[in-house]
């Protein structure tokens, strides 16, 4: 049993990273907030390492063994190793990115919670879950197979999320005839072997429990395409979160507990709002297969309809002549890495006296926020920064609505057009803009959606056809002159 | 502890997490992503036990195996949230 004060340490480490989460409503108290984080985490390791020792009785601290120490020296070891690693990686990652490094994150997670899992089945005294007939508390038998599962899966999805984004698999979807049913089948199979493993507790069904957890968990990622990722690390950040709930309740541990139910919401949520942002349900996100090739007729690209081709110097005096510029970022500004030179652009054009602003969808990119890291990585002041429903009635006024790297969400047939597969998607309202500057690699390419978008060819629009970043340079010179 | 009190623990997290995270500003879900995970690596008291447990073999290295896994994650996970929340300036700080 552990000493009251170990008890109470947990608890502060749970209320310690409540906190951390709560700092980020907004940037000011956020840096606060991830010491806080940090400070709850050291209370937990702590608490832990000291209490492992034998605590005679009628004392607070234990007495270690030179044993104890050998074994303290290891663990010591092993944190500076998985330490030196982590600080390595996040010093060195780009931050476009993110997406991938965090989904690498959630495997690791994933697999932490497995091996956990199985060290507690192997070893059932340490955790304290043995009876005394010997064998394994059976409601604890549920915590650690459910734990083991949802570990499992967390890290075989996140792994093949990490290959997605990373771009080492193809971002389209891969579909297995009668997926449904060989990923229902699975899913009941591991809830089946999580029941009969409490009244067999052989190696071989924990064993079977992991190996279709790790399966289900690839057969669930990859029918999901490129774009709905931001609602797959969602997920995936959910899962994480209960793969350490169902951990803490194995070991009673309050700070696992309470961070899991924490982690599990905000991944939970972040997938609401991500659906949300995309007027999908959760449901079809998962089943996968959105963004696959498009469907014949209505799908491709109707190049023959008149568009208008601009310059960089069309743009450039335009927007020098503006009032007020939107700024609309996108996932090809990701990818072309163009947030420096269009912050560039930016401070020129108020140096013009433009008022200049970014408005940013909820799905833009590939994991919720990656457009708020990047601007804010080149340096963009977040106050010039807004979400679609803070910003979207300000189209009317806007002299220039400038689009970079985005598409599906500009995309006004998803007011208009029933038929259209991204129909019910709030998209921002580019086309009261009175101009409309939209960068694109080429015209023959379509959003991801697969659909066609009517602001190509508006009145109003210039396309701005080139590499994102070369365009934004070309403009800066333009602007220079 | 019995299985009740941890239950309730439980549920009133859950509840306590649905309303800070709705408080998150979106601006910030990124960086709320990254202190998440790394926060969830708190599962690191579990391969500690497990690590410092004597009488198991395998299931002491398993859980030092862990403790590196969950170790990549909480410091990678702090530092990169450290980094980018660094990056978010308002416009009087400029």
């Amino acid at each position: 049993m552990l000493p009251a004060w170990a008890l109470i340490a947990y608890l502060a480490s749970g209320v310690l990273f409540i906190l951390a989460l709560r700092g980020l409503s907004s940037p000011a108290t956020s840096r606060k907030g991830n010491s806080y984080g940090m400070a709850g985490m050291a209370i937990a390791v702590m608490t832990t390492m000291v209490t492992q020792a034998p605590i005679p009785e009628g004392n607070w601290w234990p007495r270690p063994t030179p044993e104890d120490l050998v074994i303290l020296g290891k663990i010591v070891v092993a944190i500076a190793i998985g330490g030196v690693i982590g600080v390595t990686i996040a010093r060195r990652i780009a931050m476009t990115d993110m997406p991938q490094l965090v989904a690498a994150f959630h495997s690791l997670v994933g697999l932490a919670a497995v091996l956990v899992g199985l060290a507690a089945y192997l070893n059932p005294e340490a955790f304290g879950i043995l009876l005394p007939t010997g064998v394994i508390n059976p409601v604890s038998k549920i915590e650690l197979g459910l734990g083991i599962a949802i570990g499992a899966i967390t890290f075989s999805g996140s792994v093949i999320a990490f290959a997605k984004l990373n771009g080492n698999m193809s971002g389209s979807p891969i579909m297995l005839p009668g997926r449904h049913v060989i990923n229902l089948g699975t899913l009941v199979a591991i809830l089946a072997l999580v029941a009969y493993f409490t009244q067999n507790e052989a190696l071989w069904v924990i064993v079977a429990i992991t190996v279709l957890s790790f399966a289900i968990g690839f057969l669930l990622i990859i029918p999901i395409g490129g774009a709905d990722m931001p609602v797959v690390v969602s997920m995936l950040n959910s899962y994480s979160g209960w793969a350490a709930a169902a951990m803490g309740f194995t070991l009673h541990n309050t700070a696992m507990i309470i961070t899991g139910a924490l982690v599990g919401s905000s991944g939970a949520i972040l997938s609401y709002i991500m659906c949300k942002a995309m007027n999908r349900s959760f449901v079809s996100v998962i089943a996968g297969g959105f963004g696959a090739a498009p469907e014949a007729g209505g799908g491709a690209a109707r190049t023959d309809r008149p568009w208008k081709r601009g310059s960089a110097e069309d743009a450039a005096f335009l927007m020098k002549e503006a009032e007020n510029v939107i700024i609309i970022p996108g996932y090809g500004m990701a990818v072309a890495q163009a947030q420096h030179v269009l912050r560039e652009m930016g401070d020129q054009l108020k140096k013009h006296g433009v008022n200049v602003k970014y408005a940013i969808h909820p799905v833009a990119g590939r994991m919720p926020g990656h457009m708020n890291v990047l601007l804010a990585e080149a340096n963009v002041p977040y106050d010039e920064v807004f979400e679609l429903e803070d910003i979207n009635g300000e189209f009317a006024q806007a002299d220039v609505a400038f689009v970079i790297g985005a598409n599906d969400v500009v995309n006004p047939a998803a007011k208009t057009d029933k038929s259209s597969p991204i129909y019910g998607m709030p998209v921002f309202d580019v086309d009261k803009a009175k101009t409309i500057f939209f960068i694109k690699r080429s015209m023959g390419g379509v959003g991801y959606a697969g659909v066609d978008n009517d602001v190509f060819y508006m009145d109003q629009t210039m396309m701005l056809l080139a590499d994102a970043k070369k365009m934004v340079e070309d403009i800066n010179k333009a602007l220079a002159d | 502890m019995d299985f009740i009190s941890i239950l309730s623990i439980f549920v009133m997290a859950c509840f306590v997490g649905y309303y800070v995270v709705w408080s998150v500003t979106p601006a910030l879900h990124t960086p709320l992503m990254a202190v998440t995970n790394a926060i969830s690596s708190v599962i690191i008291v579990g391969a500690l036990v497990a690590s410092a447990a004597t009488g198991g073999h395998a299931s002491s290295w398993l859980g030092l195996l862990a403790v590196v896994f969950a170790s990549i994650n909480i410091f990678g996970g702090f530092a990169v949230t450290a980094r980018m929340l660094a990056m978010y300036k308002s416009k009087k700080k400029g």
